[in-house]
């Protein structure tokens, strides 16, 4: 009967877990809570469905093992007890679909106030890149990256030349603005994840991405890469930070324009520029 | 109405399919090497499959080495892991699963229980395993060429997976990967018309459809399914190649690698994606159904009892196979595609739970006032469901795009497959192995190895996946060689890596145990006689164990289903398909 005591263990031992487990999600930094209680939901219902399933079977493996002179009943099938499981399990999918629906249909509509940032990766770092004073990010595309414009604006778009560039793989964000990430790659693909926000997207060379949130509080988060990019994925790290809008705007003046930093970066190369 | 025996009144139909003797091999090359006999041909299927297997399983125990004790082994370097990563999970689902379930167990199993002499198509049958070992080799050939093999992760994702930064991108390693796969595929296309056609056309007298064990109707929709799916990948990596050989641009938009700008523009990532998982989605069932299939029997023979809701089963096996072409982006709501495409992949990933809840609910039905037997094959069987009801309902999880978008990309994911398509499906291969070896040998594996390996193999695995899905809630995502202490950790992982380290290295041990039991048994076993498990389908009636080519003096007429077992007023607890027995006496043999 060893295979009884097993299977009921496996329940309770599973339960037990997942109710003292210290490993739970980090606590959350935006506004996906909705994101956290579909999954809690989720994680109620297939727990209840598991412990029932598993248990019912070791009840049956219990009453009905084999013993001299058993016999197991002639039952091929019974119509109305398979018509009523179907309806309950599609209950039950339903039940865990819809609001499932509803929370993706915010998920993929960003609010008209959300300012944009464009996340810009390649392997293995991050950069970033602001509208400057226009509001207006400028085209970009991987056929101008060079020296002097490493996230490839293009340089004949009028609303690129204030763009704020933003390199070192640290960003700030403001408190409680909606945000859209624009996500972008110039090789492979990459994905912009900071388990705090619990938004991420893939980010894929030739279009662009987007996901948006609202941070709700401040502070540092870290920035990973969760889409496989080589060798050195594990490495490709970066930080967000959130502060209040003072802060925020004091970081945005020290940041350079696309035009400041191509003039910067010509002038820091002229015995490579000499040799070419 | 089920063609079920007891009150049937059917009269057998004439014999449709002609009862033709295939030539017999006299050479010894023509009968141990280039064999056409589909038993034999299985079992060579079956040892390739396994070699390679360990493979894999000793690049799982590297990987774990690495994970649970970052920093002790400096031989494990970064793309040494993640070269293990990917050769690990192309051999683990492709050549490993897909062969045995499909090569292995669908060429002994199909003609025996169909009462078929042989495949249809012996001669192609025969290349189906030469190039499906040729296929093995070029995969093999890759750990020894400059670079070593290719470290793309199995889903081998372009662009990385032809660049330099990516483990033998630049160089042979994913030239071969690619060549191996287009191999596996011509060889797969060759074995899977044989089981198809041979299903359909070489049944004998009296095998109808609704009559054919669970197991043939798993193999035969997976490999229905193999047939439609597996050109989906046959053509991605057809372009990839020509991508990384001839400068095409298929999958490669402009790109810039580490300064240096590429001739490469045009192409779509995100296009692999799609024909990838079109054939990546179905491949899950490609090696779930099989197991399906298996386990129905095996829990029905074991529990003596007939499968409950025969019909439904079967409606469940095909309306599985029909939807799993429909849900395939469900793997990519978080790869950049259009975003709205998550509202249909979601309620059609969520639709397909329903058949699938249906065939865990009839196997616990079965197991209800059966008379349970709890011997290997059945406690294998207990093994499946609860690894495959756990992993199955992690897929609602993974499958609710909206819960997906925090858990994809994390350990999470890693947990749920290795459950729901690692963990389970093996669990009923060891289980079918334990049950056909008698048939296939005419000895019994050894009992007591047989408990501890099943203890050992199903805690352990337990103990390895379920904690792991706790790793990936945490936030920690896969394909890390090391994730270090980030701060958003509510705990820290290390401890919990090194126990399912641990227990990875014991479970891994302990199929060395399962390899030993299987050649000891070979001539130490207990003597198994025709029908050791007193079973009702066809395989078990062969006038010689084991089978002898042809498998038939002459071929059998069927009566019945394959799950007449306890029907009242029968002389025994179970009733063989070729039984002319029925309960108002009329004797129907013609």
């Amino acid at each position: 009967m060893l295979i009884v005591v097993a299977l009921v263990l496996i329940v309770l031992g599973s339960i037990a877990f997942h109710l003292l487990s210290p490993w739970w999600w980090t606590p959350i930094a935006s506004n996906w809570d909705y994101i956290d209680n579909t999954l809690v939901i989720t994680f109620w219902i297939t727990g209840a469905v598991f412990a029932a399933i598993v248990l019912f079977m070791a009840y049956c493996v219990l009453k009905f093992r084999h013993r001299p002179g058993h016999k197991a009943e002639f039952d091929p099938e019974n119509k109305r007890l398979e018509w009523w499981l179907t309806g309950v399990t599609a209950a039950g999918v339903a039940a865990m679909l819809v609001p499932g629906l509803f929370v993706w249909k915010q998920f993929v509509t960003v609010p008209e106030e959300a300012t944009e940032l464009e996340v810009f990766g390649q392997q293995w770092s991050w950069a970033y890149r602001l509208p400057g004073a226009d509001g207006v990010l400028g085209t970009a595309d991987a056929e101008w990256v060079n020296g002097e414009n490493p996230l490839g604006v293009n340089p004949h778009d009028r609303f690129g030349k204030d763009d704020l560039i933003i390199e070192g793989g640290e960003v700030y964000l403001p408190v409680d603005q909606p945000v859209k990430l624009l996500l972008r790659s110039i090789d492979v693909l990459h994905n912009f994840y900071v388990p705090e926000f619990r938004a991420k997207m893939d980010m894929v060379p030739g279009m662009v991405t987007y996901i948006w949130f609202t941070p709700t509080r401040t502070g540092d988060f870290e920035v990973l890469c969760a889409e496989y990019c080589g060798t050195a994925h594990p490495f490709m790290r970066g930080y967000v930070t959130v502060v209040e809008a003072e802060e925020y705007h004091e970081w945005l003046q020290e940041q350079l324009t696309f035009e400041e930093y191509a003039s910067n970066a010509r002038a820091a190369q002229p015995v490579q520029l000499a040799e070419n | 109405m089920v063609d079920r025996g007891s009150d049937d009144q059917m009269q057998l139909p004439p014999r449709e399919v002609a009862d033709v003797m295939p030539p017999h091999a006299h050479s010894w090359i023509g009968k141990y090497v280039f064999s056409q006999d589909a038993k034999y041909i299985a079992i060579q299927y079956s040892g390739t499959a396994v070699a390679i297997g360990l493979v894999a399983l000793v690049m799982s125990w590297l990987m774990r080495l690495q994970l649970g004790f970052p920093g002790t082994f400096d031989f494990i370097t970064a793309e040494a892991y993640y070269q293990f990563v990917t050769m690990h999970g192309m051999i683990m689902v492709i050549y490993l699963l897909t062969a045995i379930f499909l090569g292995g167990f669908g060429n002994y199993l199909i003609p025996l229980m169909v009462g078929a002499r042989d495949m249809v198509f012996p001669f192609v049958n025969m290349l189906s395993y030469w190039v499906y070992l040729l296929a093995v080799l070029v995969l093999v050939a890759s750990f020894f060429v400059p670079g070593g093999p290719t470290g793309a992760g199995w889903t081998l994702y372009p662009p990385q997976a032809v660049l330099s930064g990516t483990p033998g991108g630049a160089q042979s390693g994913i030239i071969l990967m690619l060549v191996s796969l287009i191999l596996f595929i011509i060889g797969f296309t060759m074995g899977g018309l044989n089981y198809a056609v041979t299903v359909l056309q070489a049944r004998t007298r009296g095998m109808t459809m609704m009559r054919l064990p669970l197991t043939v109707w798993g193999i035969f929709t997976a490999t229905v399914m193999a047939l439609l799916a597996f050109p989906a990948l046959f053509v991605a990596c057809v372009m990839m190649l020509f991508d990384r050989l001839l400068g095409t641009s298929f999958f490669m938009p402009t790109l810039v690698e580490l300064g240096e700008k590429l001739s490469y523009g045009g192409g779509s990532p995100i296009a692999f994606q799609h024909l990838f998982w079109f054939f990546g989605h179905p491949e899950v069932y490609i090696v779930a159904l099989p197991a399906f299939g298996i386990v129905s029997d095996l829990i029905a023979v074991h529990a003596r009892k007939n499968i409950f809701g025969y019909r439904m089963m079967v409606w469940a096996i095909v309306i599985i196979g029909a939807l799993s072409f429909i849900v395939w982006a469900h793997h990519m709501y978080v790869s950049g595609m259009h975003p709205w495409f998550g509202f249909f992949f979601a309620t059609t990933t969520l639709i397909i739970a329903i058949p699938t809840a249906i065939k865990v609910y009839n196997w616990v039905l079965t197991l209800w006032k059966g008379d349970i037997h709890l011997t290997i094959p059945m406690l294998f069987a207990l093994g499946f469901i609860v690894t495959f009801v756990n992993g199955g309902l992690t897929g609602l999880f993974l499958g609710n795009v909206v819960v997906d978008v925090p858990l994809s990309d994390t350990m999470f994911v890693v947990a749920h497959f290795h459950m729901v398509m690692g963990v389970a499906p093996i669990m009923v291969i060891f289980g079918a192995i334990y049950h056909w070896y008698p048939k296939i040998t005419g000895r019994m594996l050894n009992e007591a190895m047989g408990q501890i390996h099943f203890w050992v193999t199903f805690i352990g695995a337990y103990a390895v996946f379920f904690p792991m899905h706790y790793v990936g809630l945490v936030g920690v995502p896969r394909r890390y060689f090391e994730i270090g202490e980030p701060e958003f950790l509510t705990a820290p992982v290390d401890g919990l890596n090194a126990f399912i380290s641990s227990a990875a290295l014991i479970v891994g041990a302990v199929q060395v145990l399962f390899l030993f039991n299987i050649f000891w048994s070979l001539r130490r076993g207990r003597e198994a006689g025709g029908n050791p498990w007193r079973a009702a389908s066809l395989e078990w009636q062969t006038p010689e164990t084991p089978p002898r080519h042809g498998n038939w003096d002459e071929l059998p007429d069927v009566y019945r289903w394959a799950y007449d077992y306890s029907v009242p007023g029968a002389p025994e607890d179970y009733l063989a398909q070729n039984d002319p027995w029925f309960s108002d006496g009329e004797d129907r043999r013609l």
